[in-house]
């Protein structure tokens, strides 16, 4: 299944371009939506069926229509000051370029030191999942949950009505 | 099944990493910055199914598990800032939340 | 019966902790404030009576009340010792304090501190009774330290006036010199010890302190430190005149009966170290001479009635020390009860006096009160009587014999010694009569219409009576074999070891003192009633003058200490106003403010910026990680 990793992560790639050149909001998530469906065939091609379902269902499911319902709240479009100075002048991109441009070499350069690594063996069924998931990381999940918790507290607290009068930020 | 070498997976990673970071320093508009954000993690994520893939072990899933996990939470909770911020300033740009400005 | 020793130093601390959290009337406050002490003074004469009628074993009862400190190795029981010793001390201690707190019901009675001032006395007492029951070091500092802390607020009760604020914080500060070396000392027992408690110190102290090392003579040299700074002794003896500041029933009650003798009773309680340590012994007969001799001649020369009672205090500890500086154990303890009575009675009589005076305290311009208040003019003599020790008939006398005696005869006395103490009790008799002279005969010079109420009779009535009487149980042998006190403290102090006295010797030594008394009390009629011109006459010598200012000054340590202590000190405090070390800090805060404005420019509010910052950081350290 080689030919599926390379056309999916080429998407992906083509797609995370797209998304960070876009004016307009909801264009740039659709194209994050793109690229999230990409990554999740990598990862199918990769034997982790189980990742792959998983990023489908609540990277590109859930945490997306989040986005979609604030862009909806916010109807951001009235207002447009990334296009108003110039998205692509070189100006905005040439440092952030730069800097990326390094990084990136960097990390190929630490990938090209590393050992030879070989291909891969079996892929990794769900069930191991489970099982290392509810077995040795039991605690990691616990705190994972608490996470999730402390997350909708303070979703709940700071998207509540209640300081919307005289509110100074 | 799969025969692909692992560091082409890890170059895609980095690949998707760096473009996440372009757009999140170039970008003004804070809700694209929130999904460069995301685009960064997601790679992270791909390192370690890579790396999982290649031992043949579920730790690397795991760790998508908690990635998720931690992604949701970190979005909702971004989510809601927003809201506050454009409530309050009628504005999407991040660099005009500078009142703590030094 | 012993169960309840407890009971004695913790009805003090419930009166003290009810008058401080309560509300109450007047009334309410005298019955709290007397009546805990007195309910001490019965559960203690209960005790008394008991340990009289049947010893406990080995004349010694030990109540452990808590385990304060418990580390393995460091163990602090607090218990309370009962023996012949700690038995004397409570006994004098709850009954001359409950008659003076009767006393101050009536004294006080106009002030509005009436409240506090029961409830800093109650406290004392409390404190007074925990150091003399404290079974073991510790718990004895913390009494000696809560007594310092009452000393400390009474003496300063009238706070008001910057003079009794500055003469509380001098007695504070100066006996704080000696409770730091009693600290030493403390760590010092300790570590070579591995204990606190007094009895098992006393019983190791021969193994652990072999006769002639450092360690022997060091550890007691320090709580004799301790000892000196608290009953105001020569060096440490300045603060106890200007403690008079304080009300005049605190004078009579802890800077005369109880607190001042503490040092004493230190020794008393440790005498073991003491005897281990020949030098250290003689070092507090020594201190214990010269400051009888100080103190006298400056009593001699005062113009304020009170603090020529207050020098006369030191004197009379100065015996204490002689006694026990020479090995006469029982007879410091016996002249520490006598003393208390006296020196009691004399305080609250003088308080009486000032009442009377219009609350003028010179003496000179006190006389004739013998008429107007003659009940005051009689105990007062009593009082007078006793500290004079005039033969035969006051309580002074057989307990200041009883010293003198054992000085002569002491292996470790000595006729220069017993020289020193003959001639303090010649000024003695001088200054004793001299106070009442002053007071109470010469020429009317105020009117009073000042007359005691119950409570004051009362107090010096029964005072007077004891300063009479309490002599009565230790006589010397050659006139009758009574000696009740001895024989009751060898049960806990080692007997006194000098040689055999011989009877001619022991009347030959009795009737000298007693002549030398009597010629004491004749200078002094002669000089203040025959012819008061004397003295005035006496001063337009000028050397007769300069002896008389520098008598009246206390010998001068005042000013010594002024000029070599304090005012060199100032001196270093007024050049380094600036604070040397404090420019360090400032420079530190300088450039922490510095650094501040520069970082602070990095705060843009931007988040990119920061994103930025953290790319370039992680850019760097993966830099390094691949290409080193």
């Amino acid at each position: 299944m080689n030919w599926l990793f390379y056309i999916s992560g080429l998407i992906a790639v083509i797609a995370t371009v797209m998304v960070i050149t876009r004016s307009q909001v909801v264009h740039g998530l659709l194209y994050l939506v793109v690229s999230l469906f990409a990554v999740a065939m990598v990862f199918l091609s990769l034997g982790a069926a189980f990742a792959a379902a998983l990023e489908i269902i609540v990277y590109a499911g859930a945490i997306m229509v989040l986005f979609i319902f604030v862009i909806m709240l916010l109807n951001p479009g009235a207002e447009d000051f990334d296009h108003a100075t110039k998205l692509f002048a070189v100006r905005v991109w040439i440092l952030p370029g730069i800097l990326s441009a390094i990084l990136f070499v960097e990390l190929l350069m630490v990938l090209a030191k590393g050992v030879p690594a070989g291909l891969h063996s079996a892929a990794v069924n769900p069930k191991d999942v489970g099982l290392s998931l509810f077995g040795p990381y039991l605690l990691g999940v616990e705190l994972a949950s608490l996470l999730l918790l402390a997350g909708l507290v303070g979703a709940y607290h700071l998207g509540g009505r209640r300081f919307e009068q005289g509110e100074n930020l | 099944m799969a025969t692909v070498p692992m560091e082409h997976g890890l170059i895609l990673a980095a690949t998707l990493f760096a473009l996440g970071l372009v757009g999140l320093l170039s970008r003004r508009n804070i809700i694209f910055m929130l999904m460069c954000v995301e685009i960064m993690l997601n790679a992270a994520a791909l390192a370690f199914v890579t790396g999982g893939a290649r031992w043949g072990h579920a730790d690397g899933q795991i760790m998508i598990i908690f990635i998720l996990t931690m992604a949701a939470a970190e979005v909702s909770v971004g989510l809601a800032l927003i809201l506050r911020l454009y409530n309050s300033l009628k504005t999407m740009n991040s660099d005009a939340v500078s009142g703590m400005r030094g | 019966m012993y169960k309840t020793l407890w009971l004695v130093p913790a009805l003090p601390m419930l009166g003290f902790l009810i008058l401080v959290f309560a509300r109450l009337t007047k009334n309410q406050v005298a019955m709290v404030g007397v009546g805990s002490v007195a309910l001490s003074t019965m559960v203690a004469a209960a005790i008394g009576w008991s340990f009289i009628a049947s010893p406990p074993v080995g004349s010694t009862y030990v109540q452990p009340l808590w385990s304060w400190v418990d580390t393995g190795a460091f163990q602090a029981v607090m218990g309370l010792r009962l023996d012949s010793l700690s038995l004397l001390m409570i006994l004098v201690v709850t009954f001359v304090g409950f008659l003076i707190h009767l006393y101050s019901t009536e004294y006080m009675a106009g002030d509005p501190g009436y409240a506090r001032f029961f409830a800093y006395m109650n406290l004392f007492m409390a404190s007074m009774l925990t150091l003399v029951l404290a079974d073991n070091l510790v718990f004895l500092y913390i009494g000696w330290e809560g007594v310092g802390l009452c000393s400390f607020l009474l003496i300063g009760f009238w706070y008001s006036e910057r003079k009794n604020a500055r003469a509380a914080m001098k007695a504070f500060l100066i006996t704080r010199i000696g409770d730091t070396a009693f600290a030493v000392g403390l760590f010092l027992l300790y570590f070579h010890f591995g204990t606190l408690n007094i009895q098992s110190i006393l019983d190791a102290a021969p193994a652990i302190l072999p006769a002639g090392s450092m360690l022997a003579w060091i550890a007691p040299a320090l709580l004799l430190g301790g000892a000196v700074g608290k009953s105001a002794q020569t060096p440490l003896q300045t603060w106890l005149p200007d403690a008079m500041a304080g009300p005049t029933p605190v004078s009579a009650l802890i800077h005369a009966a109880t607190m001042v003798t503490a040092g004493v009773y230190l020794i008393a309680r440790t005498h073991t170290l003491f005897t281990g340590a020949p030098w250290v012994q003689f070092a507090v007969a020594v201190i214990g001479a010269v400051t009888l001799l100080i103190a006298a001649t400056s009593a001699l020369t005062q113009r304020d009635l009170k603090r020529a009672l207050a020098y006369s205090t030191i004197s009379q500890i100065g015996y204490m020390f002689l006694a026990l500086g020479v090995g006469a154990w029982s007879a410091a303890m016996f002249h520490f009860a006598t003393h208390a009575f006296f020196k009691a009675l004399l305080f609250l009589a003088a308080g009486a006096i000032i009442n009377a005076a219009h609350h003028e305290q010179d003496m000179f311009k006190m006389g004739g009160l013998y008429k107007k208040i003659p009940f005051i003019f009689w105990v007062f003599f009593i009082g007078a009587a006793c500290l004079a020790a005039i033969p035969f008939v006051t309580s002074g006398f057989y307990s200041k014999d009883a010293i003198l005696q054992m000085v002569w005869s002491s292996s470790k006395g000595g006729l220069i010694l017993w020289l020193c103490g003959v001639v303090g009790a010649f000024i003695t008799a001088v200054y004793s009569f001299r106070m009442v002279l002053l007071v109470f005969f010469g020429k009317p010079q105020t009117q009073t219409a000042y007359r005691p109420g119950p409570a004051v009779k009362i107090a010096l009535g029964v005072l007077a009576f004891f300063s009479l009487g309490f002599g009565y149980i230790q006589l010397p042998e050659i006139i009758a074999n009574v000696q009740f006190f001895s024989h009751f403290l060898e049960r806990t102090l080692p007997a006194f070891w000098g040689s055999v006295p011989n009877h001619a010797v022991e009347w030959a030594l009795l009737i000298f003192v007693s002549l030398v008394t009597i010629a004491g009390v004749g200078v002094a009629a002669r000089v203040y009633y025959q012819e008061p011109a004397l003295p005035a006459r006496l001063l337009e010598n000028r050397y007769a003058a300069a002896i008389h200012n520098f008598w009246e000054e206390g010998w001068g340590f005042d000013a010594f200490y002024t000029r070599f202590i304090v005012n060199p000190f100032l001196w270093l405090v007024r050049i380094n106003s600036g604070d040397v070390v404090n420019v360090l800090y400032w420079l530190i805060e300088f450039l922490s403010e510095r650094i501040n404005i520069l970082l602070s420019h990095t705060q843009t509010g931007k988040t990119r910026t920061y994103a930025a910052v953290m790319v370039g950081g992680a850019v760097i350290t993966i830099g390094l990680l691949v290409l080193l």
